[in-house]
Formats: C-alpha cells, structure tokens, sequence
C-alpha cells in the first residue's frame, strides 16, 4: 500500500484537531469489503488519504477500481468494513443513520454520473429537495432555489421536466440542487461521464468556478473521474486507483 | 421533513400513479362502503327497536302485583332467584298503605293503579275485541304517545280514548284514514262490577245492585255487562311492525286513568281475591305501575319492591340482553364489513411495494440528498395515510349511497306487502368519522412493511437501479 500525501496517525485524533490542521475529509486505512457467495471482495483496501480544506482532488482509476466506493464512503451514503472516515472533524463511523443522513444533506453535496434527477419534478421542485429535507422554512425556499439556478444558468428553466432539459442542462441543474444547502464539500462522481466533450468542458469550468469563485468562499471538491485530461487541467492533485489501493499520487498545484 | 412537506410530496407521488392509486383507493372505499353500509343498518335495526322499546314505556317502568295473589305452582313472577326467597318479607296485599311506602322510595315519580281489561269497541256496524287501558296524565310525556294526531284527554275526568293506529284503522269504513275517527264515538262494552247487597237484604230488597269498589268484596259482586261511550280525540301511529300494539303496557285504547277506575271493571285477580280474602287497608289494587326517574334507577327499585314483598316486574334486563344482542349483531356485521377492507389492504401493501420497485432510484437519491430512514419510511407512511384518508370518505358516501337504495328496495318491497315499512337505517356521526378513523388506521398499518422496506433500502444499490 503506497501512502501519499499522507501520514499514518493514532486512531485518537480529536476531531477539532483534524480541521485545525486544515483537512476538510481524512480517510484512515479505510476497507470496504462486500462478500459474493463465497468469495470476499475487497472495493477499497486500506485507503489512507487526507483532503485539505478547499482541495480540488481527483480520483482516477479504471472501472472497478474503487474510486466511486470511496466516494460513497466519504458521501456517507455507505460504512466502511474497517478504518475511519473524519469530515470536517467529525467521525462518520460514530454517526447513527439519521446523522449521516443530516451529514449528506448539509455538509456534502453530490453530483452523479446519471444527473439522477427526478423525472415526475420540475427543476426547481428538483433543486428544493435538499431545501425541504433540511427543514428550511417555506418562505425561505425560491429564493435559494432561484440563486442556485441563476449560478448555473438555468434561472430560465424552472418550470421544465428533467426530460424537457438536454443532457448538459440536467447536470447543471443537479449542480444546482447539490449546491442550494451550501455545503463545504462537493462530491462528483464522473459528472461528464454522460456528456459530449464540449459539454463536459462546460460542466468542468462549472465545478471550477464553484471551486474558486470570482468572489466568496471556495469549496473542497473531490471528483471521480476516469478522464485524465479533465483531471489534469482542473485538479489541484489527482489520486489514481486501482485495485482497491492508491497506486498513484501527483500534486498539480 | 416537515409534515406539510411529506404530505405535498405523497399527494405528487399519488398523483404520478394515478390509475394504479385510484384503483387502489377504490378498493378501500368499497371496504368502508361496505362497512358502513352494513352497520347503519344494524344501527337503524337497533333504534328501530330502541324506539319501539320508549314507546312501550319500558325504560322506566316497574309493574308490581301481590306477590299472594300468585297460587301454589305458578312461577313467583318478580322473584328472580328462590334463593332470596327467605330474604324476603312475607307477601302482603297491595293497597293504599303499599302504595303510599312505595310511592316514598327513591327515584319514584309516580305509582299509579293498573287498570287493563279487556272490552269491545264498536262504532256500528264495526265492532273489536279490544285491550283498555288507563292512562296517566303523566303518559303524556313518555314516548308512548309520540306522533299522537289529535291531542292528549282534556281532563283527567274526561270522556275521551286515544286509540291506536292500527285499531283505528279496523273501526273506520273502508279506504278512509285512521285520523278520520277523531271526533267520533265509540262505545265499550265491559265486564263491569256490582255489589251484592248483605245476605239479610238480598232477600227481601229488590234494590238494584250498586257498583263496588275491591275493599267491598267481602260482600261479594256480580259482573254485569256495561256499556259507555267515548270521544276519540287521539289517534296514534300506526306501529313499525305493522302488526298491531306491541310491549308491556302498550293496548288499543286508552281512557284517563280516573275514568277507567270508576268503570270498576272487573279485574285480573278479583276472583282470586274473593275465594281467600285478607285484611287490607283501604282501596285493594291488582297491579300498581311505578314510573321510575330514570332508567338506571329501575333495578334498585324493582329489589326494594321485591324486598317489601311484592312481585316486581320490570323489562330492564330484556332490553339489556337485547342490547347485547345488537352489540354482537353489529359486531358480526362490522366483522363481515371489515373482510372487504381487509382485501382492499392488501392492495395498499401491493401497491406500496410495487411503488418500492418503481422508485427504487428514488428512494436512492432522496438519501443521497440527506432523507434520513425515518423520513422515507413516513412517506410512505403517508401515501398509505393519504389513501386511506380519500378512500375511507368516498367510502363513506359509498356506503351511505347503498344504505339508502337498501333502506329504499326494503321500503318498495314492504309495501307491496301491505306493510307499513318502518326505518331500518340509520348513519350517525360517530360510524361516519369511525370509518374513515378505520380505514385510515387499517392503511397506516398495510404500509407499515413496504415503509419499513423501503426505509432499509440501501442508498448505493438504489442508485445504482436501472
């Protein structure tokens, strides 16, 4: 197992003490292991990895590599069989369900290959979702709603159906939606996997921009991605996977 | 999620599917049509009976007799366990002492004598065997008279009979309504009572014998037919049951109570009193009527009437058993009722679960999005609660819907009979908010395993969901 970027520390690591040092998500040999009949599969194999407060990292990796199992791990979406996870400080292994569930609503925010926007809503109903499971108030909603469109550029689109909206515009929209709760980290996983390159280059200078903005705070993003030109002209590092392990680290900037 | 959230976002969900949700919804509605259907009709059976009940004036009436007056080999009437039998004052005559200590019991309103004889009524050519009795001014309040046409005895002294319905009907020329007998006559013809003069005069005398009162018998009586008219200025309703008077006090006519005294019309018992006579004080009654303040009161009174060594006899316990009765009747019907909602419950499961199936991806993303498990399962929660809620009141109107064309098909199919039909259905408030509380809590329940499966739904499988 290569360790990069990365220092092994004892498991007693205070949770203020892991944002003051600057890291906004510190996985510690994290495994993932799922069981089919009777062979054990090992997605993520001891993974150590810290990502620092404001970090643009990229992970790539062949299919079946464990790239998006670790994102589901940090997303929280998923417990690790062994190891820790800390984001913003505090352990996602010492969560009960309905903290991981206000953890993914609040802190992260995650954009998906296939958009996975409902169909049977209308965008803005869409970019709400976060906006009610959060339990803002009602009055509060399209205004948020409405800031969160205008960013990505579709405050002309709020009425339309996901399937009246083009590839390009739907992921903009799940941009939107991941973004309205104003979440320190940004999870993407393979978010131009589905788009022609012209688009996916749109997308990219999207998440850039959200990265570092022309004014306000930035956000830590973590994308996985299997294009090495995207990652390369848009990453701070990239983190390259196979088997489960960390094969490869190259800080960019 | 907040409830108005979780609400707005179950109503869309059911909206999606609309035709599948509908159908669903139906299938709860006919459950609680049926249910409702079927228990306002045990309901209306039940008032039906209930009424039929207060009008005889059971609730609260206790009848007394002399407990002596019952001979050797007939059953103690009143006397409800031989047992108690040694607990029990000796018997004593029933006369105005025993009536004045009854009269001082609690909760009695009034005792008053029982007159009920047997006479016939004629209005010529017509003529009818017919049950009199003596009617309290008291009765005018109770349910006896209750639809009366006409009005109630101008005085207590007064020359008057209310009749009832379906006695009026006999006693008018045909095709004319009961309610053309007010105002007319009818003579009675009646046993009636006359003294006989001591043995020293019956001799010699040839004075014509007087009418006596019961504390005269010692001298002995003759009956002698008597005839006397009266106005009828009352006519009640025909009865439900179309066959007539039913109940305990219930007769075809009745006269006011101190007219029907002074017909010193033979009684029940006279002849008994004569054979074997015992010391009385004053005026001797074969049966004294109690009116009760409330129905709760009757049993205490009726054992204290026992105790003092009467023959009480009260129907509070046949209406007892017959509520039971129609507690369990309801209870069958509300079972038979419930088959069809508990059908149309697993519709709800089915279509929860095949809603599981469909949204499957959905249910994915709205974890992703930080829907916790307890939010997902209320969803469903109340996509069931939804359905039930819309089902359970079109099943209500459903129900009432098929109440009334059943409570109609009777009414036709009665009187063709020639049957007076009476009303056998009934939808009160609390059946109409029990269904649709039922239906609500019977969906809630059906969702609680499609809720429960799609709260455990594992967020990455989910998404992962084509």
């Amino acid at each position: 197992m290569k360790l990069l970027h990365v220092t092994l520390r004892s498991m007693n690591v205070t949770d203020s003490a892991a944002t003051a040092n600057g890291f906004a998500i510190r996985a510690e040999r994290v495994s993932r292991s799922y069981k089919m009949g009777e062979t054990l599969i090992r997605a993520v194999n001891e993974i150590s990895l810290d990502v620092g407060t404001g970090e643009f990292l990229a992970l790539l990796g062949a299919s079946g590599s464990g790239k998006s199992t670790l994102l589901n791990l940090i997303a929280g979406l998923d417990r690790p069989s062994s190891g820790s996870i800390l984001a913003l400080g505090r352990d996602l292994a010492a969560m009960s369900s309905q903290e991981l569930a206000s953890h993914r609503n609040r802190t992260i925010g995650i954009v998906f290959q296939s958009f996975q926007l409902l169909p049977r809503m209308t965008l803005e109903e869409n970019v709400e979702l976060p906006l009610r499971l959060a339990e803002v108030p009602r009055g509060e909603r399209p205004a948020r709603v409405q800031e969160a469109l205008e960013r990505v550029g579709l405050a002309a689109r709020t009425r339309h159906r996901p399937t009246e909206l083009s590839g390009g515009e739907q992921q903009r929209g799940a941009i939107a939606r991941a973004l309205v709760n104003q979440p320190m980290i940004l999870l993407a996983d393979e978010p131009t996997g589905n788009l022609d390159s012209k688009t996916g280059e749109e997308i990219m200078s999207l998440i850039a921009g959200i990265h570092r903005p022309a004014s306000g705070p930035g956000r830590t993003i973590v994308m996985v991605t299997h294009e090495r030109a995207l990652a390369e002209r848009y990453a701070d590092r990239i983190v390259t996977l196979s088997d489960g392990s960390i094969s490869r680290e190259e800080r960019l900037r | 999620m907040k409830l108005g959230d979780l609400t707005e976002l179950a109503a869309r969900n059911l909206r999606e599917a609309v035709l599948r949700n509908s159908l669903t919804t139906l299938g709860i509605s006919v459950g609680v049509a049926s249910l409702v259907a079927l228990l306002s009709l045990g309901v209306g059976l039940q008032q039906l009976v209930d009424r039929s009940v207060a009008r005889a004036g059971l609730f609260d009436t206790v009848s007394v007799r002399s407990r002596q007056s019952a001979p050797f080999g007939q059953p103690g009437g009143g006397r409800r366990n031989p047992r108690d039998a040694a607990e029990l004052a000796p018997p004593r005559p029933l006369d105005d002492a025993a009536r004045k200590e009854i009269a001082a019991l609690p909760n009695v309103l009034e005792v008053n004598p029982e007159v009920r004889f047997t006479a016939e009524a004629r209005r010529e050519p017509i003529s009818q065997l017919v049950m009199v009795s003596g009617m309290a001014t008291s009765s005018q309040s109770s349910g006896t008279l209750d639809g009366l046409s006409g009005h109630f005895f101008s005085s207590p002294d007064a020359e008057e009979t209310i009749v009832q319905g379906d006695l009026a009907k006999r006693l008018v020329d045909d095709g004319q309504a009961p309610n053309s007998l007010l105002g007319q006559q009818i003579t009675l013809r009646f046993a009636q009572r006359q003294a006989l003069p001591p043995p020293s005069q019956q001799a010699t005398s040839e004075a014509p014998n007087q009418a006596v009162g019961p504390d005269e018998e010692a001298m002995g009586f003759s009956i002698v037919p008597s005839e006397k008219k009266f106005l009828v200025v009352g006519v009640t309703p025909t009865s439900d049951s179309g066959g007539g008077p039913v109940g305990f006090n219930n007769s075809g006519m009745y006269l006011p109570l101190a007219v029907a005294e002074k017909l010193q019309v033979v009684q029940q018992g006279d002849l008994r009193d004569v054979s074997r006579p015992t010391p009385s004080q004053g005026m001797r009654y074969a049966a004294l009527n109690i009116r009760a303040s409330s129905p709760t009161a009757v049993a205490a009174i009726e054992a204290s009437v026992t105790h003092m060594g009467f023959a009480a006899f009260s129907l509070i316990d046949v209406t007892r058993n017959l509520r039971t009765f129609f507690a369990i009747f309801d209870m069958f019907l509300g079972i038979f009722g419930s088959l069809a909602l508990a059908v149309a419950s697993l519709g709800i499961i089915n279509t929860l679960v095949m809603a599981i199936l469909e949204r499957r991806r959905e249910i994915g993303v709205l974890k992703a999005l930080g829907a916790a498990d307890r939010d997902v399962r209320r969803l469903f929660f109340a996509e069931a609660g939804v359905m039930g809620l819309v089902g359970g009141v079109f099943g209500v109107l459903l129900g009432w819907v098929i109440g009334r064309a059943i409570q109609l098909a009777t009414m036709i199919y009665l009187k063709r009979q020639g049957v007076n039909p009476p009303n056998i259905w009934s939808v009160p408030w609390w059946l109409v908010l029990g269904a649709i509380v039922f239906a609500v809590v019977v969906s809630l329940v059906s969702g609680i395993y499609p809720a429960s499966r799609a709260a455990q739904l594992d967020p990455v499988e989910a998404l992962r969901y084509e």
